[in-house]
């Protein structure tokens, strides 16, 4: 891939816990590298906890990394002024009614970062942009002077959607875009999200935990447990032939809806639950849930290795 | 025929709030034999919940049932008094719920929850519910169940906090287990554990389940037979195969549509236009018929009843009875 877009390297994002006396450090984001394209869609997999979202507004500087470096255009993030990154990069949030201001109205939510930026020179050029911004995400002109609160899920996501749009960014971190919303308008935002792609060029990050719209999305899919990456792969690959025994597992607990397929095969049950990232294993942190692990695997962390393809995995026995 | 294990008929649940009347649920109709696992979906607002807050009778203060009749074992339920459904609860039929951070109390230990239900349905009390208590935690999956006993529910994860509900509402054998929304709070990886437990319990011990979820995937994989709601009605029903395979109901196909298939990943979805409808404020017809594109002139002023397809499955669409007068085969 010759044309990256962002390009995250060694990326660690540490919390401190107090714990008694001592402050140990959560590691939310432990040594992840990864890269999205020009235009291309990433979708970032993993449980609750495993820290895909920290990595999310890491690249956005909504945390400032601990340690690693992100790059966006070849460029650091952390030596660019700050409002001229977030020009360039955006972010949809997951809850479509917790992250729009309930004092403004729609057109005042969309025009900020218009204002913010000084994209538009007078009222009336902000308001046609307000309205161009509006229709390409499904939005009638009359919306714009309405509060968000009458309006449902699905529609609330779309004004989130037009604001990240507003700078022109190149680049969008959706954070679990559609999963409060039902499934007959999942599908409306998910083609929308696909539209804008091919209208606008914008690459996502998509992170999410249904597995079934990621793959549909995504080009590319990056699997974490516990801070890490485990499993990075082309998503038709990934979902034919994942490597990792997490990555496998993973994929068979996925309730496909289709009776005859679903029931003909067989789950690969994880024993137990996801260690606290207080107490990681030592080693490779999927060890205590792993059916192939071996006492290498307590001892060194395995490292994400080429298997072909473009295909990357970090396990020592597969 | 033979005596159902529960049937729902033509009911009806209301809520009466400042805004008006909202008919939550509108004329269900549905049969659950021994050993059946029922699926209900729909969307969020669609009545799927309600239908089972009704039968448990359970339903917030503004909520009351105001016609039909949910007949348990050829008995009433709608006319027992509170003191009859007391013993019903858990005994006959128990509940268990989305969320299980919510639904355990953060004071009392797991043990003195399961125990409750014990003492309160049973004749065991003490030591005997204690043990039973503990066979219970050991029956779901959960090791050290002496130690865990004593402990409270913030010290437990997700998967096994739903784990301590299940055992709790397994506590007294009851014949019917609800489960509304069971997994939907919970990682992949632990609904698939939860969804293997409940399949195994279900058939070690034989009760019946109705599962109330939005999520196809569940749907699929868990049930014999599946209810489709829409706006407070059903829309259809049918075995896992007519349901997924042959659908009758325009808003059935929709759904199946709008979620990525599975033998073509890549293929664009077909959303449902427009947005879920406003139960203050019904359609006359059909309420489905204004995101539907096929609608007729007559699906906005008349309700269309549910048409039997064949044996055993039914949709409510006009759309067949088109076709049933065209001639084509049903």
């Amino acid at each position: 891939m010759g044309d990256t877009l962002v390009e995250v390297k060694n990326l660690k994002q540490y919390f401190p816990v107090r714990s008694g006396f001592k402050t140990i450090p959560l590691k939310a984001v432990d040594d992840v590298s990864f890269t999205v394209g020009r235009g291309e869609t990433l979708g970032l997999v993993g449980e609750s906890g495993c820290g895909k979202t920290t990595v999310g507004r890491t690249i956005l500087r909504l945390y400032e990394p601990t340690a690693g470096e992100v790059r966006f255009d070849g460029e650091l993030v952390t030596d660019k002024n700050i409002t001229a990154m977030r020009k360039e990069m955006q972010m949809v949030f997951q809850d479509p009614y917790s992250s729009l201001d309930p004092r403004m109205t729609v057109e005042d939510i969309i025009g900020e970062p218009l204002d913010v930026h000084h994209l538009c020179s007078n009222r009336k050029e902000r308001r046609e942009k307000i309205l161009e911004l509006m229709s390409y995400v499904g939005l009638n002109a009359e919306h714009a002077r309405r509060y968000a609160h009458e309006f449902s899920g699905g529609q609330r996501q779309r004004i989130g959607i037009a604001r990240a749009l507003a700078v022109d960014p190149k680049f969008i971190v959706c954070d679990e875009p559609v999963s409060a919303l039902d499934v007959s308008i999942q599908a409306q935002v998910i083609n929308m999200f696909e539209d804008l792609q091919e209208k606008l060029g914008v690459a996502y990050l998509f992170i999410a935990h249904d597995l079934l719209v990621v793959h549909h999305i995504s080009k590319r899919i990056a699997v974490m447990y516990l801070g890490k990456i485990v499993e990075i792969a082309d998503s038709d690959e990934l979902n034919e032939h994942p490597v990792h025994p997490y990555t496998e597992s993973l994929l068979s607990a996925v309730p496909i809806p289709d009776p005859d397929v679903t029931r003909a095969r067989k789950r690969i049950l994880l024993e137990g639950d996801v260690p606290s990232p207080l107490k990681m294993p030592t080693g490779c942190a999927f060890r205590t849930r792993c059916r192939f692990a071996t006492e290498q695997c307590a001892k060194e962390c395995p490292a994400l290795t080429d298997r072909g393809g473009e295909h990357f995995v970090a396990c020592w026995n597969k | 025929m033979s005596e159902k294990l529960l049937s729902v008929q033509d009911l009806h649940t209301s809520f009466f709030t400042d805004a008006g009347e909202v008919q939550a649920v509108n004329g269900v109709n549905f049969d659950l034999d021994r050993g059946e696992i029922l699926g209900i979906v729909g969307e969020s607002g669609s009545g799927k919940s309600v239908t089972a807050y009704s039968i448990m009778q359970i339903l917030a203060d503004t909520g009351r049932i105001v016609g039909g009749k949910i007949l348990y074992k050829g008995e009433d339920l709608s006319k027992w008094s509170e003191k009859q459904m007391q013993g019903f609860r858990g005994k006959c039929c128990s509940i268990i719920f989305q969320d299980p951070m919510t639904s355990l109390n953060p004071v009392f230990t797991i043990g003195s929850q399961i125990t409750e239900a014990i003492t309160l349905h049973t004749e065991k009390h003490g030591r005997e519910a204690e043990a039973r208590a503990a066979e219970l935690l050991t029956l779901v999956g959960i090791n050290e169940p002496e130690k865990r006993l004593k402990q409270y529910p913030f010290e437990l994860s997700g998967g096994m906090r739903q784990r301590v509900m299940i055992a709790m509402a397994l506590a007294c054998e009851p014949d019917i287990l609800i489960a509304d929304e069971p997994t939907t709070a919970l990682d992949v990886t632990i609904q698939a554990q939860i969804l293997e437990l409940m399949q195994d319990l279900q058939k070690k011990l034989g009760m019946a389940v109705i599962l109330v979820t939005h999520d196809l995937g569940v749907i699929a994989d868990m049930c014999d037979n599946i209810v489709v709601m829409y706006g407070s009605r059903i829309c259809e029903r049918g075995t896992a195969h007519e349901i997924f395979y042959n659908p009758r109901h325009e808003y059935t196909r929709g759904l199946l549509r709008s979620i990525p298939n599975v033998n073509n990943m890549k293929k664009k979805l077909i959303p449902i236009s427009g947005s879920p409808i406003n139960m203050l404020n019904m359609p006359k017809g059909c309420a489905f018929c204004a995101r539907c594109d096929n609608a007729m002139k007559i699906c906005l002023t008349e309700i269309p009843e549910e048409l039997w397809i064949n044996d055993s499955h039914k949709a409510a669409c006009w759309l067949n009875v088109r076709d049933a007068f065209e001639g084509k085969e049903v």
